[in-house]
This record gives structure tokens, C-alpha cells and sequence, in this order.
């Protein structure tokens, strides 16, 4: 195929400024001296500053937990619960929002890998009655807008808080809403997977006298684990931007970071938040260009 | 199959309807449980709910009413009122826009990257993949300074006569359209680029060969071949455009409201549920409606869902 | 000869796909030690019968009995019978030796024993040097040594290989194939070998069974196959054939004498009670003479419409009237062999080359 010519740059490289436009200004205006936005004028690292000094202090305290007594005394519990502590502590908003999303996001997807795993292999393996329906019925979380679902997870937990006293609206609904989003895409990465597997290589492995469970794990299961952690990585990524289901499904205390940029820019842009947001696609960057290098097939060497 | 109910063997494994059953509630089993009992019902509690009427203090309540939905028509207390039909017209303009306008742009940019030699297409890919990857919201708020009164953009347009010098270009639909499309190019480039890398230039150069112009080599020899990417990227854009609420949130205004942000007044600052129900319902109806539409008619052609 | 159980028994397998009968009534019984080939085109059935012997696919109706014992029951797993697949199916994710030493671990075989038989095997194909590559490093060669050995390995009572060679090119194809018949010959393990070439299946079998739509059209030994075909199918698909129609004129005490579309000829053998028929005779059997030799029995004239020289023999397309034919002759003389495009000629039908089929 012939090179790109001239007006293919052109229009490209435009296309190229008008993605990245967005991404750069934030980044600019995250180093404006300016308290309240506005127009730029001047630079200063105050606001980075201001975001990680709880980091500074965060590192100062863990530095002086007594590990080598703790560990030698096989106190690790007594370890662990120090170490959350000092993690955990409220220390302003944009801290405990990042502790909340992390724990968000991993929690469910922990939870959702382990489902959707389950679900891309039990319905690209087994059949039952009604596969065809259920299967159709599983990809409904990704086909509807996530605002329907997060208004219709807000009515039902509203529901059965009013009947059963359960549910109350913060952290835990908030997982729950993730792992159900969560679920199908998972299983549509593994599904695909175990699509792309030669069906022999099982065949082969009872043929030469593996038991079923001894195939799932000597075989089945590490043939299927990279699609496992890349569905894994999508299932995190999607609960880190994830914040329409958040904002509705989530109760006071639980404030992620999605939902802490917006409501303070439905106050108006500062340059905290910018500086907060630029961590943020930094990173996403990390993140894209670690997936690309690890996604890289390694070459084969001698043949 | 009269088989299928002695057993059957599958991946090497021997096993009997029962113990297809079985294996089945054991992987698929919770999942699907899981999606039912907070998926599924409840968009089934909002189909209930959308026929319920407001409560006193907010909530829900009998009687039974088509009231939800004759509102939404437009017959609301006051009379007739154009209100909400334009609302979903207007949302269903702005995703098919968006699709349109992202399809445009991403066309080139496709065959762009698609071009390029090896190490650089690599980089013009992780550049694609970078805002795809990076919060939607971050990069739609960003929109609001870029098209401030202040900012070069505005001030550059308003030199060129566009606008009056000092007003801003947001809020507006403009800058919807604007936060629609660069969050959403990505979406639409990643397929369409896996089915460009895919083309058979052979038949573009047979069609030149036997003397079509590069319009109809295009039309006629590569356009059908990228029609799969195009078609999903399209389906990519189309369905989360026409529900999203953040962005015409951030950069609409109160006039340009769309069904996400209706969806939203009415469970958050209105507080009647059975009215949101209602449009959460027509909502995910319309979504529905066009995948069937899609699968029923352009899938034949375009290849699958997703 | 003392009588043995056979290795396989097979009664009336039936295996249906929606409407289409893969395998229909099948009866075979495979002996202990036997290179046994299952040879058809693409779709008559033979890799699914293969796969049923395998514990792969279930048939609907039928028995299948390996070393007398009725194995429909027993599941894949614990079958004393190994697969070798055409894809090779070898594990991605496990080194040579891992796929090779796979089986004998889930056997829970002792260490130092899996290790000794495994290099014991990988010496046995020649891939000891490959040990420790994954297979998206080998040639398709190298694959199927190592899809082989891993099958072996386990010492099964039989072996069942479904199309091995068909992904390799020829040369690579015909040397490995002599390296297949010699290991057969030295472990005395029973092979059921699926293949869809004919050549290949003369070259290396015991006896062939030739399978059409789910039913075995006939079996026997290679040269008895190959020289007695009973129908026109196995006469054509088994290498070629000159078919001819005829009509009984006369029945005598060695044959007949009958009547068909190049004239009049006398056919050996036992004549069926019908009165029309099919002969077929082989190409290399159709002696091809001068002009001049037309006299004595089944002789007629021809013309020469096409002369294809493969160096050390020729093919002849000849035509008598409207009725092709088509001849083979070694070149055994030196020099030019004298028949000529557009040139007349006599081709002689030995009687005892002329087959009577069935069908």
C-alpha cells in the first residue's frame, strides 16, 4: 500500500490536535497560578504540591511502623491493620475519593473476573435450556445506556431498602452496580478466547488420559488465562471511568473520583482539579502503553 | 438433535443433558443469577414503576396510570407541549450526528494509520488508544475552557466573524457536538482501522486495472471491504451517544437537554421516579429497537455485534 | 493361526448430524497389530468413526468393543486409545517435553519413569534436540513428530491417526510416511489410519476399507483391493479406471462373451445373473499396439487423441469411435515409444484384466 499523502496528514494530523486538544489543556491549566480558572496567569506547581502532600505524610507514618517486630513476631494482622489505617485515614476529599475508587475497582473486579470468567467458559462450553436467550440477556449491560441501568439499580435498591432494610445507598451498592456492568464484558473476552482455541486441544488432552478436571487446569485454564487478565484490565478500567452508574448508585462517604471532578466542575474548573486530572491521564498513559508492551507476541526465537 | 438427550461429547468430555445442566448452574449459574437480580428485574421494576404515579413525597404509588407516557407524547398539565418529543428527536439527532461526523473523521484517519510503516503505525495506534483509554469526563470538561470566551479558539472565530466578539461557544449544541465527536472518534477508528489492515488492495488495483476512477475504486472495490469495522464502530458510537447524559450536561446548557439528562431531573432534582422510569424505558426501547434493526438488516452485511 | 480378539470390533455404528448420516450401519473389525487405513473423500465418515473409536463422538446406535470390551461407556479418558489429530493439537502453553510427557502424568506415573520413557520416545522420531521448544517454534514436520511421540508414548493398545501428513508437503509427506510404516512395524501397536489419499493409503496399509456416505463400500488388502474393486466407485477412487457398459451376448463355462460401446469382448470369471453390467478395466492393464496387430480376441482399433510422457512411464487418452480410453504403459524402450497425436492405433483388452462390478 502506498504512503500517506499530503491531505491524509493534513486532515490526520488535525484530527490527531483535536483529540489530544482536551488532554493538553488540562494538563496546561493544571500548573495556572490562577485560583478560580480563568485565563492564564502564571505557573506553579502549588497545586501538585497541594494533592500530594498527604502522600508526604502518608510515607512519613508508614515509615514508622515497626515492621521487622511485627513480622518477627508473626503479628501480620496487627500489621496489616496499621498499615489500612494509615491508608485509609480521611485526609481531604481527593485522597478519600482515590481510596474509594481503588477499592472500587478492585473489588469488583475481583469479583467480576471471577463471574464473567466463570460465564464466558460455561456458555462457550455447556448447554442448557434457554442458552440462547440467557446469553442474548447477559449483554444487555453493555448494549443499554449506562443511564437507564443506573437509574434502574437506583430504583431497585431504593425498593428493597424500603422492604428489607438492606442497601443502603455507598460503598457496597456502588460494587455491586460495577461487577453487574462488569460481568459481561469479561465473558465476551473470554468467550472469545476460548473461540479462537483449537477444540482438538481439549479433545487431546482427555484423549491422552486427562480426567475433566485435570484438562480444565492442566489445559483449558492456562490457554484461557490471557484472556482472563486482558478481560480483567477492561473490567478495571471501565469501574476507574465509570461515572454515571457511580453517581447514582452511590451514598454519602463514597465519593469517587469521577464523581468528585464533576461535581466540582458543575462549580467551576480550578486548577486542583486539573492537577488532579492530569494525574489521572497520566495514568491511563502508564496504563495504554503497559498493555501495548505487554500485548507485544513475543517473537519466536530459532525455527 | 434426538442425541442430545442421551449425552453428548463435547471438547473430548462425555456428559449427559443432566450433566450439561449441572456444569452449566455451576459457571454460568451465578452470573447469570447475579445480572438478574440487579439488572435484570429491576429495568423490568422500571417497566413497572413507568405505569405508577408519583408519590406525595417523591416515590411511586398506585393507581395505574398511562399518564407517564402520554406526558412524555407532550400531553403534559398545561396543555399540549413539544417539550419532550423534541427531547427525544433532538437526542436521537445528536447520536446519529455524532455517528455521522465520526464516521467522516474517522474514514481518513483509518487509512492514515493503516499506511503508515510498521514502527509508526504502532505509535499513531497507542496515540488513538491513549484518549480512548483516558476519562471521558476529564476530556469533556476540558472543552469548557478550550471554548470559553476567552480561549484562542473562541477569540479566533469571532475574528473570523462567526460569532460576535466576547460571546462564548459554550454552552451550546456546537460544543455538544464537539465533546461528542473527540470522545467518541476513538471508538469508531479502532474497529474501522482492524478492518482497513485487512483490505485486499488486489481488488481496488483490479478495479483500476479495468479502468474505474479512484471514486468508484473506492465506492465499488473498498468500501465494502471495511463495511464490518464501519458498521460496529457506527453501533460503538451510536448507542452510548444517544444515552449520554455527562456530556450535554457539561457542555449543553439548560436548553439543549437530552434524554440522559431528562432521565436524570427526574430521578435526581424532580424526584418522580415513575415519570424517569418512563423515559428510561422509551429510552432503552429505542437502543434496543435500533440493535434489532441493526442485526436484523445491516448485520447480514456488517458483521457482528461487538 | 490361533484366533485373537480383535483390537476393534465395531456393529452397525450409526451416527446422525441433523439429517445427514455420517456414519450408517458401519461394521468393521480391526486386527491386533494391523496398519489399518479408513480411506474416502471429505465428508464419508471416516474421521467420524475415528472419533467414536476415540471416545470423541458418541454414536447413536451400534457397538464398539476395543480389545473386546465394550466401550461405549467408558468416556475418552480412560479409552486405551490415542489420538493423533490432523491439527496435531499440540498444547501452546507446554514445551516439547511437556506436551510429550503429558499423558503419564495424568496417569500419576512415577517421575523418573515418565522422564525415561519420554526421552526413550523422543529419541525413537528424532526430535530428542527439540525438547525444550514450545511448538509455535517448530515446522509442521517437527509438529507431527511431536504429536506422534506424545501418542505413543503412552504404549497404547491402538493408535488412531486422523489425516497425520495431510498439512505436509509432499516430499516431507512420502518420507515420513515409510518412518510411520517402519515405527508400526517395530512397536506392533494397531494403527487406524484416516486418509483421503489414495496413494497413501496403498503405500502403507494392511487393508483399506474404502468409506462413501457413511458406509464402508468395500474392504480388503491393498493389492486385492486395488486389483478386485467391486464398485465403480472404489474402482475410480482407488486409483483409475476405464468403465465400459455391457450386455450379455453368451455365457460360457470360463465367462461370457459381451457386447459394449468399443465392440465385442470376452470377460473371465464369475458372470452375475444380470445381463447388463459394468466392466472397468485399469489403465496399465489396456496394452496399446501397433496398427498393424489387430488380429485375435478382444482387440480394437483406436485413435490417439492425447500422449502425456511422466519420464519413466506415458499416458495415452485414446478414443475407440466415441468411447475414451485410457492406457498406461512403462517406458521400457529406448528411445521414442512410436504412438504419436491423431495416430491410429490397436489396444488390446486382456480378458483377464476386465473386472465385472457391481454396481
Amino acid at each position: 500500500m502506498r504512503r500517506p499523502s499530503f491531505p491524509l496528514w493534513l486532515v490526520s494530523g488535525f484530527l490527531y490536535v483535536f483529540m489530544y486538544a482536551p488532554i493538553v489543556v488540562v494538563i496546561v491549566f493544571s500548573f495556572n497560578v490562577a485560583k478560580h480558572g480563568g485565563p492564564w496567569t502564571g505557573f506553579t506547581t502549588e497545586w501538585y504540591q497541594q494533592l500530594l502532600r498527604p502522600a508526604y505524610s502518608i510515607a512519613s507514618e508508614l515509615k514508622v511502623v515497626e515492621y521487622r517486630e511485627h513480622i518477627k513476631q508473626l503479628e501480620l494482622r496487627t500489621l496489616f491493620n496499621k498499615i489500612s489505617e494509615i491508608l485509609l485515614q480521611p485526609r481531604n476529599d481527593k485522597w478519600s475519593a482515590a481510596i474509594n475508587t481503588g477499592i472500587l475497582a478492585f473489588a469488583s473486579t475481583i469479583l467480576a473476573t471471577a463471574l464473567g470468567t466463570m460465564l464466558g467458559y460455561g456458555l462457550s462450553r455447556y448447554w442448557f435450556p434457554g442458552k440462547k436467550l440467557f446469553s442474548l440477556l447477559m449483554y444487555i449491560p453493555v448494549v443499554i445506556p449506562d443511564i437507564v441501568m443506573a437509574v434502574a439499580m437506583l430504583s431497585f435498591y431504593a425498593m428493597v431498602r424500603d422492604w428489607l432494610g438492606l442497601f443502603e445507598l455507598g460503598m457496597t451498592t456502588m460494587i455491586i452496580a460495577h461487577i453487574t456492568f462488569q460481568i459481561p464484558f469479561v465473558a465476551i473476552v473470554v468467550r472469545s478466547r476460548l473461540a479462537g482455541m483449537d477444540p482438538a486441544i481439549e479433545e487431546a488432552a482427555h484423549d491422552l488420559g486427562a480426567s475433566s478436571w485435570q484438562t480444565f487446569w492442566h489445559v483449558t485454564f492456562p490457554l484461557m488465562l490471557p484472556g482472563v487478565l486482558a478481560g480483567a484490565m477492561l473490567a478495571f478500567t471501565l469501574s476507574l471511568d465509570d461515572f454515571v452508574v457511580s453517581f447514582f448508585t452511590t451514598g454519602p462517604g463514597a465519593t469517587t473520583l469521577p464523581i468528585l471532578i464533576y461535581s466540582s466542575v458543575k462549580r467551576g474548573i480550578t486548577p486542583d482539579i486539573n492537577a488532579l486530572s492530569t494525574l489521572i491521564v497520566l495514568a491511563s498513559v502508564i496504563g495504554t502503553l503497559g498493555v501495548t508492551l505487554l500485548q507485544r507476541p513475543a517473537k519466536p526465537s530459532g525455527g | 438433535m434426538a442425541n442430545r438427550h442421551q449425552g453428548e461429547v463435547r471438547f473430548g468430555e462425555q456428559l449427559s443433558a443432566r450433566g450439561q445442566l449441572l456444569r452449566s448452574a455451576l459457571t454460568s449459574g451465578p452470573s447469570i443469577l447475579w445480572v438478574t437480580v440487579f439488572l435484570l428485574l429491576p429495568l423490568v421494576g422500571v417497566g413497572v414503576i413507568s405505569f405508577l404515579t408519583r408519590g406525595e413525597a417523591g416515590g411511586y404509588e398506585l393507581p395505574l396510570t398511562f399518564g407517564n407516557y402520554t406526558r412524555f407524547a407532550g400531553w403534559g398539565f398545561f396543555g399540549y407541549d413539544l417539550l419532550y418529543p423534541q427531547i427525544i428527536l433532538r437526542s436521537i439527532v445528536l447520536g446519529a450526528g455524532t455517528a455521522l461526523l465520526c464516521m467522516l473523521a474517522a474514514l481518513p484517519l483509518a487509512f492514515f494509520i493503516a499506511a503508515l510503516p510498521g514502527r509508526y503505525k504502532n505509535l499513531a495506534l497507542t496515540l488513538v488508544l491513549i484518549p480512548f483509554w483516558t476519562n471521558l469526563l476529564i476530556r469533556t470538561y476540558a472543552w469548557q475552557i478550550l471554548l470559553a470566551p476567552e480561549s484562542w479558539i473562541t477569540r479566533a472565530v469571532a475574528l473570523v466573524g462567526l460569532i460576535e466578539p466576547g460571546t462564548p461557544l459554550y454552552p451550546s449544541a456546537f460544543a455538544i457536538y464537539i465533546g461528542m465527536v473527540c470522545d467518541y472518534l476513538p471508538f469508531i477508528v479502532l474497529p474501522l482501522y482492524s478492518s482497513v489492515e485487512k483490505i485486499d488492495w488486489s481488488i481496488a488495483e483490479a478495479a483500476s486495472d479495468l479502468g474505474a476512477d479512484g471514486k468508484r475504486v473506492f465506492w465499488h472495490a473498498i468500501l465494502p471491504q471495511v463495511m464490518p469495522g464501519l458498521v460496529a464502530g457506527v453501533i460503538l458510537v451510536l448507542i452510548p451517544a444517544m444515552g449520554q447524559f455527562v456530556i450535554p450536561d457539561l457542555l449543553g446548557g439548560a436548553k439543549t437537554v437530552m434524554l440522559g439528562n431528562a432521565i436524570q431531573q427526574q430521578f435526581g432534582p424532580s424526584r418522580d421516579w415513575p415519570f424517569g422510569s418512563a423515559i428510561a424505558f422509551l429510552g432503552m426501547g429505542v437502543v434496543l429497537a435500533s440493535l434489532w434493526f441493526y442485526a436484523r438488516y445491516a448485520g447480514e452485511k456488517g458483521g457482528e455485534i461487538i | 493361526m490361533a484366533i485373537q480378539t480383535p483390537a476393534i470390533e465395531v456393529e452397525n455404528l450409526v451416527r446422525q448430524f441433523g439429517d445427514v448420516f455420517a456414519l450408517d450401519h458401519v461394521s468393521v473389525s480391526i486386527r491386533k497389530g494391523e496398519f489399518f487405513s479408513l480411506l474416502g473423500p471429505s465428508g464419508c465418515g471416516k474421521t467420524t468413526l475415528l472419533r467414536c473409536i476415540g471416545g470423541l463422538d458418541i454414536p447413536d446406535e451400534g457397538v464398539i468393543r476395543i480389545d473386546g470390551t465394550d466401550a461405549r461407556e467408558i468416556p475418552a479418558h480412560k479409552r486405551p486409545v490415542n489420538t493423533v489429530f490432523q491439527s496435531y493439537a499440540l498444547f501452546p502453553h507446554l514445551t516439547v517435553r511437556g506436551n510429550i510427557a503429558f499423558g503419564l502424568q495424568m496417569k500419576k506415573v512415577a517421575k523418573p519413569e515418565i522422564e525415561e520413557r519420554v526421552k526413550r520416545v523422543m529419541d525413537m522420531v528424532q526430535i530428542a534436540k527439540l525438547a525444550d521448544r514450545k511448538p509455535a517454534q517448530l515446522s509442521g514436520g517437527q509438529k507431527q513428530r511431536v504429536a506422534l511421540a506424545r501418542a505413543i508414548v503412552n504404549e497404547p493398545s491402538v493408535l488412531l491417526l486422523d489425516e497425520p501428513l495431510g498439512a505436509l508437503d509432499l516430499k516431507l509427506r512420502k518420507e515420513l510416511q515409510i518412518e510411520l510404516l517402519a515405527l508400526q512395524r517395530r512397536l506392533g501397536i494397531t494403527f487406524v489410519y484416516v486418509t483421503h489419499d489414495q496413494e497413501e493409503a496403498l503405500v502403507m496399509s494392511d487393508r483399506i476399507a474404502v468409506m462413501r456416505a457413511g458406509k464402508i463400500e468395500q474392504m480388503g488388502e491393498a493389492e486385492a483391493l486395488y486389483e478386485n474393486p467391486r464398485t465403480r466407485y472404489v474402482s475410480t477412487f482407488l486409483g483409475s479406471c476405464n468403465l465400459l457398459e455391457a450386455t450379455v451376448r453368451q455365457r460360457t463355462p470360463t465367462g461370457a462373451v459381451v457386447q459394449t460401446t468399443v465392440g465385442e469382448l470376452r470377460v473371465e470369471g464369475s458372470i452375475p445373473d444380470r445381463n447388463k453390467f459394468t466392466l472397468a478395466i485399469r489403465p496399465e492393464k489396456v496394452a496399446l499396439c501397433a496398427p498393424g496387430e489387430s488380429a485375435g480376441e478382444n482387440r480394437i482399433k483406436v485413435k490417439v487423441v492425447e500422449v502425456i510422457y511422466i519420464g519413466s512411464e506415458t499416458h495415452y487418452v485414446l478414443k475407440a469411435g466415441e468411447q475414451p480410453l485410457s492406457a498406461e504403459a512403462m517406458n521400457v524402450k529406448v528411445g521414442h515409444q512410436g504412438f504419436d497425436i491423431g495416430q491410429d492405433a490397436v489396444v488390446h483388452l486382456p480378458a483377464a484384466g476386465l473386472l465385472v462390478l457391481d454396481d
